[in-house]
């Protein structure tokens, strides 16, 4: 018997905003209404602003370690934009600028990477799930929660948000063959920023695409380029249409670029060439939508000037409300453990600045040491 | 001699077990051209190259699970996870399969890797970089557990863990990688498993700690006015309980320091075995001075989560007027 084939397929590219501005009026047209499209580049303006304010308040000292979301705004924030607002955002931790289009207040991101819990405390309404720490975890919760949707009826679907990385990760597969196998509508979409940190992509997949990565799990998929709102807004529409009439899972895959570190406490320069960074600096998805504009008569230079200082208040506010909000009580990290506080618990919690942990403090009457109170941290 | 840093002892150490042992290999996430997120592993990817320092896929149950093959056929694999937070992953690897195969074999087959893990707070880093979990493999017959808290122990012990024929996890305490110098002996040497270190004797009390918060302990010790024993386990399985005998014999008096949560926190075993030991001898009861039973806060409150010198000086009266 000769040998047949058992299956080959394809995957699609979409560009439809190039580096040069060129716009494929076919796919395009109609696609982001001008006014919407000047909102989102404005949109985009500030949360670059707040991405370089944040690495100053980092190398300053008032922000532990932050990482900077540079270049990849164009990935995160057409993806809010297409989805409904009440479909599910599951992100990894660079995603501010679809977090905030949302409607995340932006001192919640800051006050997050300010080593404080508060600001991951985040209202229901918004169906923004906070930033997922660990790599690839949150592609599977992504799964359940749209999972919930499908169970309850409704047409809400969830996107989840990753890097290259996570593509590796055991939790990736597992989440991809759940919703799959299960018929659960949910966006996969991979910002593929060809860097882990330190670890170029093809350490993490051999393939040309990670997009083929999804068609061995029998799912569609499609590769457009992240750095281009345009192209992110058409494949998210294409897959948000697939889930909410078929309720089948789509990926994405997202080709952008780190122009930054991983965080503050990364050097990139260690590691990868400055050549490869400074072309990238040339597919800027915010250069290309203000030539964009500019040529439609959109923008211009006294625009620019008044957004760039609307930027700086609207961060200047953010970073203000953040550091204004008082220190958490000492004791604050026993709250919110459980429903109820166990009774153990709230005896450490009770005790913690004057006696052992969890002592009985009628145990060592006469011997109380009261601690200096600690001014700061 | 030397006056090296922890990272640097741990540094020097990887270099002259893979210049002594070709067998020996580096694997994990950006170990290699960036050195480690940490830079333990800094230059040897250049001295060493590709094959014997290898950055990985990003996905830790990968890098434990092939770490368990490449030792099973004859090597010496030493993988590292970038922090312990990230551990999750591997939980499976470790303790279902590296920590028994010895035993599930009869001993056919055996697992001699050293997986490396940055471990505890105190550096204001994100979530999920400051627990500490070293209870969880304790608990886990067939793992060894090292935690040192000193450049010159933490060479030693890693040379002794990276020759030693069992599983072991090394945690490094991230919070004094480069706290301070000491002097480390620029040849090889190695330091026993399962054996402790007095850091400085005494007769009125016994501190038991490890990690980090040795540092912390000697900074309570060193406002005087009491002659205390402070016991360094360095080892936390196979543990010393023969010192801990000894110094709370003499002593009477017993606090214990860890950074990691207080229920079934290790402190809590060697209170155990201190009450079938030396329950005769005891002045008072062994006191425990530990994280609280809670998450790990993020850095806005992770000193007053920790043992700090305060807290332990306290437990320190407490226990002496009992």
């Amino acid at each position: 018997m000769p040998i047949k084939s058992a299956f080959t397929t394809t995957i699609d590219h979409v560009s439809i905003l190039d580096v040069n501005a060129n716009f494929d009026e076919k796919l395009g047209a109609g696609l982001i209404p001008d006014g919407d499209l000047v909102r989102l580049y404005e949109h985009m303006c500030v949360c670059r602003h707040l991405d370089e304010v944040a690495f100053k308040l980092q190398r300053s000292g008032r922000m532990g370690t932050f990482p900077q979301n540079m270049g990849q705004e164009a990935a995160s924030m057409g993806a809010a934009y297409a989805l409904d607002k009440t479909d599910w955002l599951v992100p990894c931790y660079r995603e501010n600028a679809g977090l905030f289009w949302r409607g995340l207040p932006m001192e919640m991101i800051l006050l997050h990477w300010m080593g404080d819990e508060r600001g991951n405390a985040i209202p229901r309404e918004l169906y923004c799930m906070p930033l997922a720490i660990p790599i690839g975890t949150q592609l599977l919760h992504a799964t359940g929660l749209a999972w919930a949707a499908k169970y309850r009826g409704e047409k809400r679907l969830a996107c989840t948000f990753f890097g290259d990385g996570a593509t590796s990760e055991g939790d990736f597969h597992e989440a991809m063959n759940f919703a799959a196998n299960l018929d659960i509508p949910v966006i996969f979409f991979c910002q593929n920023n060809f860097w882990a940190i330190s670890v170029p992509g093809k350490i993490q997949c051999s393939a040309p695409t990670i997009a083929q990565r999804a068609v061995a799990y029998g799912m569609d998929t499609i590769q457009c380029d992240g750095n281009d709102i345009f192209s992110v807004v058409y494949c998210v529409r294409k897959a948000a249409a697939l889930a909410r009439e078929k309720g089948r899972p789509f990926f994405i895959e997202a080709v952008t670029y780190r122009l930054g570190d991983h965080t503050t406490a990364d050097d990139a320069r260690r590691y990868r060439d400055q050549a490869e960074v400074d072309a990238w600096k040339t597919r800027d998805p915010i250069l290309r939508i203000r030539k964009f504009l500019t040529t439609r008569g959109l923008w211009d230079d006294a625009k620019e000037a008044a957004l760039a200082e609307r930027a700086q208040r609207d961060v200047a506010a953010a970073v203000e409300r953040a550091e204004s909000i008082p220190p958490p009580d000492r004791n604050d990290f026993f709250n919110n453990m459980y429903a109820t506080i166990p009774p153990d618990l709230a005896l450490q919690r009770d005790t913690m600045q004057t006696h052992g942990i969890g002592q009985d403090p009628s145990q060592i009457e006469g011997a109380v040491i009261e601690l200096p109170a600690k001014t700061s941290h | 001699m030397a006056n090296l840093t922890l990272v640097q002892a741990i540094n020097l150490a990887l270099i002259q077990e893979m210049e002594r042992d070709e067998r020996v290999l580096i694997l994990g996430e950006d170990v290699g051209l960036n050195g480690g997120v940490f830079r333990v592993t800094e230059g040897l990817h250049k001295r060493f190259g590709d094959k014997r320092v290898v950055d990985t896929p990003l996905a830790e149950s990968g890098i434990i699970g092939t770490s368990i093959g490449l030792a099973m056929a004859g090597l010496r694999p030493i993988p590292e996870i970038q922090f312990e937070g990230f551990l999750g992953p591997a939980y499976d690897q470790i303790c279902s399969h590296a920590a028994r195969m010895r035993t599930r074999t009869r001993g056919a087959m055996t697992v001699p890797l050293t997986i490396r893990i940055p471990v505890g707070g105190g550096i204001h880093a994100p979530e999920l970089h400051s627990d500490s979990p070293e209870t969880v493999y304790i608990h886990q017959p067939g793992i060894k557990v090292i935690m040192p808290s000193s450049p010159y122990d933490a060479k030693g012990l890693l040379i002794s863990a990276i020759r030693d024929p069992d599983p072991v996890m090394f945690f490094e305490p991230k919070r004094i990688y480069r706290a301070f110098r000491e002097e480390v002996p620029e040849d090889e040497y190695t330091l026993p498993l399962g054996k402790a270190r007095v850091v400085c004797e005494g007769n009125e009390m016994t501190i038991v700690s490890w990690g980090s918060s040795v540092v912390q302990c000697m900074q309570a010790i060193e406002r005087g006015g009491r002659s205390i024993e402070l016991i360094d386990l360095r080892t936390l399985y196979p543990f010393d309980m023969d010192a801990v005998e000894a110094s709370v014999k003499k002593t009477g008096r017993c606090v214990i320091v860890h950074e990691a949560p207080k229920t079934c926190g290790f402190g809590a075993e060697i209170a155990a075995r201190i009450m079938e030991r030396c329950f005769l001898y005891l002045e008072s009861p062994v006191q425990r001075v530990t994280g609280f039973d809670t998450i790990m806060p993020y850095y806005k409150l992770e000193l007053d989560y920790m043992p700090d010198a305060d807290r332990i000086a306290r437990a320190i009266e407490e226990t002496a007027a009992y």
